[in-house]
């Protein structure tokens, strides 16, 4: 099997699947359909972020008090609550978890 | 506000999720220079196929000496959830002609629909929304082939980029674009419980923990939603 035809079959499936609806522009939805899709977003991020807070490594729980990624995921998510501002999440998100990973020793410096 | 405001807000909103998906492009550079990909291969992945986790799992089914079938079977799979942001974004993206939605759709990745979700999502009728989205793919696919080229050519020299978890901006981004949004018992529920389902199907190969989990909150807010006859207004994506 060659490398490329491998490269191209991927491509060629991966954009299938992105375009899959775009590729109907007049096709409009019912409203089961769009009542539905009102939850994609908060679910598959939501799935997306709590793994990552309890399981960093992507396979082993992590439900300890030097798991950086869990107590600055609950400042996060305390942050957002109370300010509803994304960029305030990110920045004090952020300026916690580095300042959890350098107080336990966990940085590569 | 004017196409070029829309694309380079865009792509300053996305900045902490370039940050977050470098270490992965990286890595990916690295890891398929050291299984003897070429850098015209390796660069030419990133560049057609552009979905870092079946970019991944490819080369460590072809290590394994997976056969065409399940490598294609497989991004079918892991690429799945694409469809869903496909489905959520296409009313907004319906009015364009297809020079637009063709390359809007081949950039469609998890940030990019993050961010732009909530761009679509907010109540101003501006009329160059597509240029957001336009600004906010174009951000992630460059940084992806530059994170990639990188790993390609330094890979073996880039100290340990993975321990410095520079992945927590995703978590921190996604955690500020979900958390606002939860305004509602359905939208909350749904939220709650895709993340216990992706915890407990995490042993699930290929995404499809994620895939289950999605379609878990999807369904347990529609439920909800029905049994309360709560009216969500349409805008709120």
């Amino acid at each position: 099997m060659s490398i490329w035809s491998l490269i191209i079959g991927m491509a060629l499936i991966t954009f299938a699947i992105r375009y899959s609806l775009f590729a109907f522009p007049h096709l409009g939805f019912p409203l089961i359909v769009r009542q539905g899709l009102h939850y994609v977003p908060g679910a598959v991020l939501a799935a997306i972020v709590l793994p990552g807070m309890f399981m960093p490594d992507g396979q082993h729980w992590q439900l300890s008090l030097d798991n950086a990624y869990l107590l600055a995921g609950v400042a996060c998510i305390l942050i957002a609550a109370l300010t509803r501002h994304l960029l305030a999440t990110i920045g004090g998100g952020l300026l916690m978890f580095f300042l959890l990973r350098w107080a336990l020793g966990q940085l590569p410096i | 506000m004017s196409r070029s405001r829309e694309f380079f807000q865009a792509m300053r909103d996305m900045l902490p999720l370039l940050v977050g998906a470098m270490p992965f492009g990286i890595i990916y550079g690295t890891l398929a220079a050291s299984a003897g990909w070429s850098a015209a291969q390796a660069m030419g992945m990133s560049l057609l196929v552009f979905a870092g986790s079946a970019q991944f799992i490819a080369l460590s089914l072809l290590s394994g000496g997976a056969g065409m079938a399940v490598l294609l079977l497989t991004t079918l799979v892991v690429n799945l959830r694409h469809a869903l942001y496909s489905a959520t974004l296409q009313p907004f993206v319906r009015h364009l002609p297809a020079r637009w939605r063709l390359p809007l759709a081949f950039w469609l990745t998890d940030e990019a629909f993050a961010v732009v979700q909530q761009r679509y999502a907010e109540p101003d009728s501006a009329a160059y929304k597509h240029w957001y989205f336009f600004g906010a793919a174009l951000a992630m696919y460059l940084n992806w082939q530059l994170c990639t080229l990188i790993g390609v050519l330094f890979g073996q020299t880039v100290p340990n980029l993975a321990a410095w978890g520079l992945d927590f901006a995703m978590l921190a981004t996604f955690i500020g674009v979900v958390v606002p949004m939860l305004r509602n018992w359905p939208q909350v529920a749904a939220a709650l419980l895709a993340g216990a389902v992706a915890l407990v199907c995490h042993g699930l190969p290929y995404k499809l923990g994620l895939l289950a989990a999605a379609v878990s909150g999807i369904a347990i807010g529609l439920y909800l939603e029905r049994r309360q006859g709560l009216q969500v207004v349409e805008e709120v994506v």
